[in-house]
C-alpha cells in the first residue's frame, strides 16, 4: 500500500485523540516578513496539525476581503514564491505540522510547475491547494505533483453534486475541503440541516478525512455538525486576530 | 480540441463553486439559444430596441485624403451608443429564459454597466453592477445613468479599485447568488462558456457588415479593423470573416502614453502567457505572475487581459494585432469628428488611428472596414481634461 500522506496522518491522529484537526491559514509574510515565521512556529507549537501557507496573489477571486487585503499587504512587502521556498527550507525541520501551500494558479504557472514541485518537496511541503484549478484543469498536472509527493486537495461546495465529488475522490486526495459558505439563506436551523446533508454526502463520496472551512469564527458553529467533520480551517478570523496584535497561541487555545 | 479551448487558450480556471452555474449556462446556450422562439425574440429586440441593423457607411472625405476606401460599421448608432448592448440584451434574454431574476455585471468606465442596466430594465430583471471605487469617482455620469435605469451600483474598494477588481468582486458575488442571478460578463473574456457566448451575440456585427459590404461594393473588404480591449467588438466583426482568407483581420491594442515603462493595455503585443479571470490567455503581469495595472486614454480598453480567442487568432496567424498610442487615438478622434461628422469613442479611435498610421502601406483601391464600436460623447470629459493640460 502507498504510504499515507503526512496530511492524512496528522488529521487522523487528531481524530483518534477525540478532537478536530486544526488547520490555520496565514498568507506568507503576514503581518510582516519578520513576524511571519515566528507566528508559524507558534501555531505549530500550540497544536496546529496542518499549516496552510498562502502564496499571495494580486487577484484572489476565491477569497473574501480580509484575505485579499492581507495578501496585497504581503505583496507590497515583496513576498514572492522564491522567498517562501527558501525560508521554508530553513524552518521546516522545526515544524511538526503538515504543510500545505495554498495559492492561485498564475503565480505557480509563472514559477514553473516542475520547479514548484521540485522545490516544494525539498522544502517539505506535503500538499497544494489551488482554488482556481478545477478537476479538468488540474488533471494534466497530477502525475507531476504525485512524483514529488504533493497531494492536491480539492475544494468542494454546498453546490457540488455527488457525481462530481466521486470524480474528485478518484484522484485520492490526502483530505478534502468543504467550503461552507455559499450565500446560505434562511434560518440558522435550515442552514445547519443543509450543511449536515452536504457533509454526509462528502463523507460518503470520499475515503479521506474531511475539513470544513471559510467563515469559521467560533467553536459553537461546529456543534451541530461536529460528528461529520475531521478538521477545521481558519483564515479570516485568524488574520483579524493577528492583525489586532494578539498572539497566535491565544487563538489556537480557543479551538483546542 | 479540448472543450472550452481555442487552441491552447481558454478553459475554466475558476473555483469549483462556479462550475455548477457555468455548466448551467453552457447547457442553456445549447438548449435555448438556437431555438426558434429565442431567435425570434432576440431579433425583435435587436431591431426594435437596439436599432439593428446598424448601417455601414463610406467616409467620403477621408477616403479622398487617404487614397483608399474607408468604411465604418456604425455600432455607435446602436442604443446606448456602443456595441455592448448586443451582448447584454442577448445575455439578459437568455437569463430570463433560464428563470434568473437578476443580472450581475462588472464595469470599468461604465459602458457595459449602462448596457446591462438597460437590458435589465427592458427585460424586467433586477440589476447589480460592481464598479471599482476609483472608476465610480471618475465616471459619476455613468453611475447616474445606471441608477436611473434602476440598477444598484456597488463600489469595489479592493485591489487597484478598477475594472479587474470589479470582475473579481462580481465573480465572488456570483458564487453566493448563482441560484437567481446571471453574470452578464461584458467582453469575450472569462471562463468557458463566456468567450463563446459573447462571440455568438456580437457576431451580429460581422454578419451584418459582411452582407452589407457585399451588397454595396460587390466584394469583401481587404481589411477589417477593430480595437481590442477584452475583444468583444473585434471578435464580433472578425468571426464572420474568419473563413474569407483574403480579408486581413487587424486588432488594435492600446499602447497608453507610449513613454518607456508606462502602463498600457497592449496585452497581446506586449504581454505574456498566463491565467486571469478564469481563462488562459495573454496578460500584463510581473515575472512572479502578479497582475499589473493597465492604462489607456480609452477607458474601455483599460484591461490587463484579453479574450482567449484573440490569443489563438494571433498564434494561428489568422489575425494580426498592433499597438496605437493615446496621442494617435486622440488625433483620429478629432479627425473623424471634424471631417466626417462622427464623434467616435476613444476606443474605436484606436482602430481608426491604425488605418491612418498605415495609410502609405495600404494599396490604393483597397477597401478598409473599421468597426466603429461606439460614439464618443462619453469621452468629452477625458478629452477636455487632456486639452486643459
Ligand atoms: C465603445 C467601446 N469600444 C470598445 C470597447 C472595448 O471592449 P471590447 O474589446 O470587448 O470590444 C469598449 C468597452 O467598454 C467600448 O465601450
Amino acid at each position: 500500500m502507498k504510504k499515507e500522506n503526512l496530511l492524512t496522518q496528522r488529521i487522523n491522529e487528531a481524530v483518534r485523540r477525540g478532537r478536530k484537526a486544526l488547520i490555520p491559514f496565514v498568507p506568507a509574510g503576514f503581518p510582516s516578513k519578520d513576524a511571519f515565521w515566528d507566528i508559524i512556529l507558534e501555531l505549530d507549537d500550540s497544536g496546529a496539525d496542518i499549516i496552510e501557507i498562502g502564496v499571495p496573489f494580486s487577484d484572489p477571486v476565491a477569497d473574501g476581503p480580509i484575505v485579499e487585503s492581507a495578501s496585497i499587504r504581503c505583496l507590497e512587502q515583496g513576498v514572492s514564491l522564491s522567498w517562501i521556498m527558501s525560508e521554508l527550507l530553513k524552518y521546516r525541520e522545526k515544524l511538526r505540522a503538515g504543510i500545505v501551500l495554498m495559492g492561485y494558479y498564475n503565480p505557480f504557472l509563472q514559477y514553473g510547475l516542475r520547479r514548484l514541485s521540485t522545490e516544494a518537496e525539498k522544502a517539505g511541503v506535503n500538499g497544494l491547494i489551488i482554488p482556481d484549478l478545477i478537476l479538468e484543469e488540474v488533471r494534466p498536472h497530477l502525475e507531476l505533483f504525485g512524483d514529488f509527493h504533493l497531494s492536491f486537495t480539492p475544494l468542494v461546495g454546498l453546490n457540488t453534486s455527488k457525481e462530481r465529488m466521486r470524480e474528485y475522490s478518484g484522484i485520492s486526495p490526502a483530505f478534502v475541503y468543504l467550503v461552507s459558505v455559499l450565500g446560505i439563506t434562511g434560518t440558522r436551523a435550515s442552514a445547519d440541516r443543509l450543511l449536515r446533508a452536504k457533509l454526509a454526502e462528502v463523507k460518503e463520496a470520499f475515503d479521506c478525512p474531511v475539513a470544513l472551512g471559510f467563515g469559521l469564527s467560533s467553536r459553537a458553529q461546529l456543534d451541530p455538525i461536529a460528528d461529520l467533520v475531521d478538521a477545521v480551517v481558519f483564515g479570516s478570523a485568524l488574520i483579524e486576530h493577528l492583525d489586532s496584535g494578539r498572539k497566535a497561541s491565544e487563538f489556537m487555545k480557543a479551538w483546542k | 480540441m479540448r472543450k472550452g479551448y481555442f487552441g491552447e487558450f481558454g478553459g475554466q480556471f475558476v473555483p469549483e463553486l462556479l462550475v455548477p452555474p457555468l455548466t448551467e449556462l453552457e447547457k442553456a446556450m445549447q438548449d435555448i439559444m438556437d431555438g426558434p422562439q429565442f431567435r425570434k425574440e432576440l431579433d425583435q429586440l435587436f431591431s426594435e430596441f437596439v436599432g439593428r441593423p446598424t448601417p455601414i457607411c463610406r467616409c467620403a472625405n477621408l477616403s479622398r485624403d487617404l487614397g483608399f476606401d474607408l468604411w465604418l460599421k456604425r455600432e455607435d448608432l446602436a442604443h446606448t451608443g456602443a456595441h455592448k448592448i448586443n451582448n447584454t440584451v442577448g445575455q439578459g434574454l437568455l437569463a430570463r429564459y433560464m428563470g434568473k431574476k437578476c443580472l450581475l455585471a462588472e464595469t470599468g468606465a461604465g459602458q457595459h454597466g449602462v448596457a446591462t442596466a438597460t437590458a435589465a430594465a427592458v427585460l424586467g430583471l433586477e440589476c447589480i453592477v460592481f464598479m471599482g471605487a476609483l472608476d465610480v469617482k471618475r465616471q459619476s455620469h455613468n453611475v447616474r445613468r445606471m441608477e436611473l435605469l434602476g440598477a444598484k451600483v456597488e463600489p469595489v474598494q479592493s485591489g487597484t479599485r478598477t475594472l479587474k477588481d470589479a470582475i473579481n468582486a462580481a465573480l465572488r458575488y456570483w458564487i453566493g447568488h448563482q441560484q437567481d442571478t446571471h453574470y452578464c460578463l461584458g467582453s469575450a473574456v472569462g471562463p468557458h462558456p463566456f468567450p463563446l457566448l459573447v462571440r455568438k451575440l456580437q457576431s451580429v456585427i460581422g454578419r451584418e457588415a459582411r452582407s452589407q459590404f457585399m451588397e454595396k461594393t460587390g466584394r469583401l473588404p481587404d481589411y477589417v479593423v477593430a480595437c481590442v480591449g477584452g475583444g468583444s467588438n473585434a471578435v464580433g466583426i472578425f468571426h464572420p470573416f474568419a473563413r474569407d482568407p483574403h480579408v486581413n483581420l487587424v486588432g488594435v491594442e492600446a499602447g497608453g502614453e507610449g513613454t518607456p515603462g508606462c502602463h498600457h493595455s497592449a496585452t497581446l503585443c506586449r504581454g505574456s502567457f498566463g491565467v486571469l479571470h478564469g481563462t488562459r490567455t495573454y496578460l500584463l503581469q510581473t515575472e512572479e505572475g502578479q497582475i499589473m495595472p493597465s492604462h489607456s486614454v480609452a477607458p474601455g480598453l483599460d484591461y490587463p487581459g484579453v479574450g482567449p480567442e484573440h490569443a489563438h487568432l494571433k498564434e494561428s496567424g489568422r489575425a494580426t494585432y498592433e499597438v496605437i498610442y493615446d496621442q494617435q487615438a486622440l488625433e483620429a478622434f478629432y479627425l473623424l469628428s471634424g471631417r466626417e461628422g462622427i464623434i467616435p469613442a476613444l476606443e474605436s479611435s484606436h482602430a481608426l488611428a491604425w488605418v491612418i498610421a498605415r495609410k502609405n502601406r495600404i494599396k490604393p483601391e483597397s477597401m478598409v472596414l473599421v468597426n466603429l464600436s461606439g460614439r464618443g460623447d462619453k469621452d468629452l470629459d477625458i478629452v477636455r481634461e487632456i486639452e486643459a493640460q
